[in-house]
């Protein structure tokens, strides 16, 4: 598999939230600002890269036995890193994060790309592997947390971006909103993946060669 | 008395008025994958209460006694994961050993419950706001009762809905997660129940 290859599935083919519907947790509860969901989304960015590299390394002589305990504890000492630093630099994020942020340490994401990937990988496509996951993690939490902005708040980042005659709906921030958002981007998304078989399918069958084989 | 009022009052608190699964999003990954049919969830929501439990009385311990006055707090996330990690595991082997029956219908469950968003955060949650013992006690068996019902009420829903015409983009997971916005609507009325 190419490099390109592994670091795109992540980002739509296999979106942690969208299509493998794994750490739905943050998706909803920190995505109500797309400020948080991007801290978020970086964050995880971060500690899965670094895990994934982390695993790979050490993956020779890593007896498969106690794999996942030693998963947990590198996955643990990363998101310590990142909680400490993200509580000196930007309190005020850390602070709205709250307890998510510490949960990062059991998102099954993690745990699953270490146990798939980059425990039977080389360090360089673990660490593609790692930044396409993360990357499809921001986007869809980006995406999940404007909606909710725009259309709940009528801001953008806390910028004004609906004039005043806009009245949102509470409901999208609060708690309800969040499932609600998902649910209707799934479905969207594979009301698009049935169009682009279809046309799949079209393109197979016009095709003369394509005709004779089948 | 007022003591058991307090108590009550943070039991509901948990359970219901601002249950776990519903309003704070913690335990999403069983919520969606385990909630298919009403049997499974009991013997989840069993797992998850006695889990947490046991669990939640460990951390504090542990947090009380050595975390705190050693000035470790910062580790508290590592070694709440491996402990609670460590522990199902033995509970796992333990139920293995001497309740075989027990353990087929539970065996998976416990598994499950091992590295989760709901069991982990109900002990940091104890421990960041101060909790006693007794009320991390109430707090993490009323999470765990809030987050089984959740679960049951789910997968009944789920349960009726396999024959409903739903159009076909939105079979599986995006009908899902819209039942579970309706019940997260539900479950907004009892906000502001109980004063905080």
């Amino acid at each position: 598999m190419s490099l390109w290859k592994i670091f795109s599935r992540g980002i739509y083919e296999e979106n942690p939230i969208l299509r493998l519907a794994l750490s739905l947790c943050p998706a909803l509860a920190v995505t109500s600002t797309v400020q948080n969901a991007l801290t978020m989304g970086l964050s995880v960015l971060f500690v899965i890269t670094a895990n994934n590299v982390m695993v790979s390394i050490s993956r020779k002589w890593v007896n498969p036995k106690v794999r996942v305990p030693i998963f947990i504890i590198s996955i643990a000492t990363i998101v310590t890193v990142v909680e400490l630093v993200l509580e000196a630099f930007f309190p005020a994020l850390f602070k709205s994060l709250g307890i998510y942020l510490s949960l990062v340490v059991v998102f099954a994401i993690i745990l699953a790309r270490a146990e798939v990937f980059a425990s039977k990988n080389k360090v360089i496509p673990s660490f593609f592997d790692g930044v396409g996951m993360g990357l499809g993690f921001t986007l869809a939490m980006v995406l999940i947390g404007g909606i909710r902005e725009i259309f709940g708040a009528g801001t953008f980042l806390g910028y004004r971006l609906l004039g005043t005659w806009y009245d949102p709906p509470m409901v999208l921030i609060l708690a309800p909103g969040g499932f609600l958002v998902i649910g209707c981007i799934i479905g969207l998304m594979n009301v698009y993946q049935e169009r682009l078989d279809k046309m799949f399918i079209a393109k197979i069958l016009t095709t003369p060669q394509a005709k004779d084989s089948v | 008395m007022s003591n058991l009022h307090e108590y009550f009052l943070l039991f509901m608190s948990a359970a219901i008025v601002n249950n776990y699964v519903l309003t704070r999003f913690l335990g999403l990954c069983i919520f969606f994958g385990v909630s298919k049919s009403v049997n499974s969830s009991m013997s989840m929501g069993m797992a998850i209460v006695s889990v947490m439990s046991i669990s939640s009385i460990m951390t504090w311990t542990i947090n009380h006694f050595i975390l705190v006055p050693f000035h470790l707090s910062f580790l508290r996330t590592i070694v709440f994961v491996i402990v609670i990690a460590s522990f199902v595991q033995l509970l796992e082997i333990v139920v293995k050993r001497f309740l075989p029956n027990l353990h087929k219908v539970w065996g998976i469950y416990l598994l499950l419950v091992a590295t989760n968003c709901i069991v982990l955060g109900v002990p940091l949650i104890n421990a960041e706001e101060d909790f006693n013992f007794v009320k991390s006690v109430v707090n993490a068996v009323g999470s765990g009762v809030g987050f089984s019902v959740a679960l049951i009420l789910m997968a009944s829903v789920r349960e009726r809905m396999e024959y409903a015409k739903i159009p076909k983009a939105m079979r599986g997971l995006g009908s899902t997660f819209i039942i579970a916005g309706m019940l997260a609507l539900a479950f907004q009325g009892f906000s502001g129940m109980i004063p905080k």
